[in-house]
């Protein structure tokens, strides 16, 4: 896990570095600028997704989708970000807690 | 170029406080969301000093999410790497736009890259006046990296403490903490579109390739939404 830590962490500051040194004209180009936008859209969806209904290789609707749903309808109602994850959470042991 | 006129030498010092303000406001709130990253990466399975070294590297807080949960949910380490650095991507971006704002040069410079995030990012555009938008960088960036850290621990801590942190729900954390980190990002329909495609594209692989991997063929959802010419001009 290490391993892991510390790649993924020199990764991702290389990226900063990098940002801060290639020359401006990188960003004219519309392409790099739509895929850089789109890129954690994706990411982030795919996250929620897999994370929410999938358990090994099968997908599931179990107790964490109702975590979600709970979470969507506090992000609606634009609660801070802790309350979101506090909400999800609890209505996740509550479901497990009765079923 | 900002005009030296007597009346903007005066209201510096208001605006030197509000914006220290903001980024400690920006500052005490991503600690409070540190505080569910270090409970989330106990639950994964990550050591108390491993979450302490994600938030202290890499300090980018999509990204940890996404390494500890993809590592957590049993995707390979190297899937969790590769995600944390595809999401990282848009740091770099980010210094684009932020290096002619803040011409760091040597040792100034390494240690501003690593403060390029979203939130001081997002401080040092936000202000037309480049003195004020390169204190809002700087500011932003000490404050979220001290409250970040604190919260980091705190909550690794807590949660190591507890006997079964599933009992809590904290497997559903991490979805519900990726998803009010994409809403914000989901105002366009063109990205609401991507973002539907990219989450139905990693379910409907989940059953044929290792945990992880679903979400880095999502990333080629995105790259070729990127290629494609826009679907309207506006």
């Amino acid at each position: 896990m290490w391993g892991a830590v510390l790649l993924a962490s020199a990764g991702c500051y290389a990226l900063k570095l990098a940002g801060m040194s290639v020359p401006q004209r990188v960003l004219a180009d519309a392409r790099v600028r739509r895929i850089g936008a789109l890129l954690p859209v994706a990411l982030l969806s795919a996250l929620v997704a897999t994370q929410t209904f999938a358990s090994g290789h099968d997908l599931t609707v179990d107790a964490r989708a109702a975590g979600l749903g709970v979470a969507a309808a506090a992000v609606a109602v634009r609660a801070p970000f802790l309350a979101v994850v506090a909400a999800a959470a609890t209505t996740t042991a509550l479901v497990r807690a009765v079923s | 170029m900002v005009p030296d006129v007597p009346e903007q030498r005066d209201i510096w010092p208001a605006v030197r406080a509000a914006v220290v303000r903001d980024a400690a406001g920006i500052g005490v709130a991503t600690g409070a969301y540190a505080l569910s990253f270090g409970a989330i990466a106990q639950t994964a399975g990550f050591s108390v000093a491993q979450t302490c070294v994600l938030s202290l590297a890499m300090f980018t807080g999509a990204s940890q999410f996404a390494l500890v949960g993809v590592v957590g949910t049993g995707g390979a380490a190297s899937a969790g790497v590769a995600t944390a650095v595809l999401l990282g991507t848009r740091n770099a971006l980010y210094g684009v736009r932020l290096s002619p704002l803040l011409r760091a040069r040597g040792l100034r410079r390494l240690s501003a890259a690593h403060l390029v995030i979203d939130e001081s990012t997002a401080m040092a555009t936000a202000r037309e006046d480049p003195r004020a938008g390169r204190l809002g960088f700087w500011a932003t960036g000490l404050a979220v990296f001290i409250c970040w850290n604190i919260g980091t621990v705190v909550g690794a801590a807590g949660a190591s403490a507890l006997a079964d942190p599933r009992s809590l729900g904290l497997d559903a954390a991490a979805p519900a903490a990726f998803l009010a980190l994409v809403a914000p990002r989901l105002m366009h329909r063109e990205t609401a579109l991507v973002a539907a495609v990219a989450a139905a594209a990693a379910l409907a692989s989940v059953p044929f390739v290792a945990a992880g991997v679903p979400v880095l063929i999502a990333a080629l959802v995105a790259v070729a939404a990127g290629l494609r010419p826009p679907v309207r001009s506006r």
